[in-house]
């Protein structure tokens, strides 16, 4: 069955709704990953933290808005068990945030008390029943991360904690607590994914324990896509980190459109992780790969 | 005012590669000193520097600042108290922050840091009042990243930097080493006035003789992790770099190597 431009148009919606709860997640990852220069791994399971407390609680009654706050909560911790890790016990970045993540595993499936939670029949805050009014509660979620970010990263705390991703020594220099920030910022970073993990599981009427699986790289190629995109304006801006914010939500929105066509023109769903990691592994070369063209190789070049 | 009691810094200890980059050093500095400090490479400057900063803790021996112990005080805790300028002038700034940005994380240095905004509009005022003696320009470009500043620049920032909040000492660790001539002449200058204006107590360590010479009221010349030679008032006003060579080799028994240590600026 070959691309209908039809079809495609027809699920546009349900892309851009996807798009911007995991554009979310994105932001979340910024955190750790643009801000605190971390490559934080928990987020693969804290994602699906975020949905399993959802899911179970929204189960047992309680409401989705309500769920979603605990399944912040529980990423705030997840996060902060990954940056103790770190700081305290001096375990190195990559594999603070892998323990957490397989730890998680465990944790989640006792959350749940089985792999798979479904939720029918029951009042939700964002469905895939309703798209349009998904996009919308999507994009006051989304907005409302962004406005919280922009304005926490803008106080005397979050300045200290950019300049303790930007330069640690000078950080410390400066009588900043860079343990602490560290482990506050990885906290917030996995709260505000597992936040998008129960948004996730609302929107598509079950939390699996396989859900989250990958999500890191859903992130960068959301980042990376979205900053190609607003370089310019990131560049410029006076509100330059609320426009690296916004663009992260678009580039995941993007990310999801090409996903969806790709599955259209004939992907296999089982392949998707292949092309997802292929793409992203091509854009995060692209900076490497356009200095070899202009003949200025650096064999030291190291990936931002 | 700060002194250090017997203070031993080993590296990779119980290894072959077993080295005491501060050897049982004692040493007492007053109020108002501004202190050269030479020494050849691996003579144990930098150790010193970072001892006193809390980058690491010494095996032995007690550090003592304003009279508290601050032996074994984390680093970010005694950075009220303590400021530095470093060699790199990328280590200086947080160089994907902007210029105010910084001057504001450096104005809070010491204070609890809040939900409050990162940045009040009276302190841009006075950044840019403190920023203009500078004569660099800097007051109109407060919001460059300082990662887009020349070393120079950066070093001056960080210098003003390190004034703010009246520390009880500053640490400069060839803060010009990274410079050319020119700007280094300037960065100096610079550092004597701002050290001049808030009466700091300075610790400079430099590779240049005539620089070690020239300010400051009292020389310290390291070997081994200890001092060799300690020099100040009338007799440090009187000496010359011939002076301090020739006593080097009389102490120490070896000559000191021109390349090492900088004879001329
Ligand atoms: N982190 C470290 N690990 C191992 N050895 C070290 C470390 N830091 C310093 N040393 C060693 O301690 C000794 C003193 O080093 P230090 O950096 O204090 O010298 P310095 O006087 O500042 O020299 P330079 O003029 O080259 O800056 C040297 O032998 C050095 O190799
Ligand atoms: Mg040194």
């Amino acid at each position: 069955m070959g691309f209908s431009l039809g079809s495609f148009l027809r699920s546009c919606p349900g892309a851009i709704a996807q798009g911007i709860i995991y554009g979310i997640m994105a932001m979340g990852v910024i955190v750790s990953y643009r801000i605190l220069n971390y490559s934080d791994l928990t987020v693969d399971s804290s994602l699906c933290t975020g949905g399993a407390v959802t899911a179970t609680l929204i189960t047992a009654g309680v409401s989705p808005v309500v769920s979603l706050m605990c399944a912040l909560a529980a990423g705030l911790v997840a996060g902060t068990v990954t940056g103790l890790l770190h700081t305290a016990l001096k375990i190195p970045a990559i594999l603070s945030g892998i323990l957490t993540q397989l730890a998680l595993y465990s944790i989640n499936l006792r959350i749940m008390g089985k792999p798979n939670v479904t939720l029918l029949n029951t009042e939700l805050l964002i469905s895939l029943r309703n798209i349009p009014r998904a996009i919308l509660i999507g994009g006051i979620f989304a907005l409302s991360v962004i406005a919280v970010m922009y304005l926490f990263f803008g106080t005397e705390i979050g300045c200290s904690i950019r300049a303790t991703g930007s330069n640690e020594k000078m950080a410390r220099a400066q009588g900043i607590n860079t343990s602490f920030n560290k482990v506050l910022a990885l906290s917030v970073s996995n709260g505000i994914t597992a936040l998008a993990g129960g948004l996730i599981a609302q929107y598509q009427g079950y939390c699996d324990i396989n859900m989250g699986r990958g999500t890191i790289v859903i992130a960068l190629a959301s980042i990376i896509i979205g900053e190609a995109i607003f370089s310019r304006v990131i560049e410029t801006s006076k509100v330059s980190f609320a426009v690296r914010l916004f663009s992260a939500v678009f580039g995941a929105g993007v990310y999801y459109l090409v996903i969806t066509a790709v599955l259209q023109a004939g992907l296999n769903t089982s392949d998707l992780k292949l092309f997802s990691a292929a793409v992203v592994a091509v854009v995060l070369s692209l900076p490497h790969l356009k200095t070899v063209k202009k003949g200025k190789v650096r064999n030291d070049a190291k990936p931002e | 005012m700060l002194s250090l009691n017997k203070v031993s810094k080993v590296f990779d200890a119980g290894t072959v590669n077993e080295k005491y980059a501060v050897k049982n050093l004692s040493a007492a500095f007053a109020k108002g000193d501004f202190v050269t400090i030479i020494g050849s490479n691996g003579a144990g400057k930098s150790s010193i520097l970072n001892l006193i900063a809390g980058v690491y803790f010494p095996e032995e021996g007690t550090i003592t600042l304003d009279g508290a112990d601050i032996t074994r005080t984390p680093e970010y805790r005694r950075a009220d108290r303590i400021s530095r300028v470093f060699q790199d002038p990328m280590v200086g700034t947080a160089s994907d922050m902007w210029l105010e940005e910084n001057l504001a994380l450096a104005y809070r240095r010491g204070k609890r840091r809040g939900l409050r905004w990162g940045i009040t509009e009276t302190e841009r005022e006075f950044f840019i009042e403190k920023l203009k003696p500078l004569g660099l320009g800097l007051e109109k470009r407060l919001s460059v990243k300082t990662g887009l500043l020349s070393g120079g620049q950066r070093q001056a920032l960080t210098l003003l930097m390190a004034s703010f909040n009246n520390p009880s000492l500053l640490l400069l660790d060839e803060h010009t080493a990274a410079l050319d001539p020119g700007t280094a002449g300037k960065v100096l200058e610079l550092t004597e006035q701002i050290v001049a204006e808030n009466e700091l107590t300075t610790l400079m360590v430099t590779h240049n003789m005539k620089d070690a010479i020239a300010y400051g009221n009292r020389l310290i010349m390291l070997s081994a992790g200890n001092i060799l030679l300690d020099i100040s008032g009338e007799e440090k006003q009187h000496l010359t770099v011939t002076d301090l060579m020739q006593r080097f080799a009389d102490l120490s028994g070896e000559e000191l190597d021109n390349d090492e240590l900088l004879l001329t600026s």
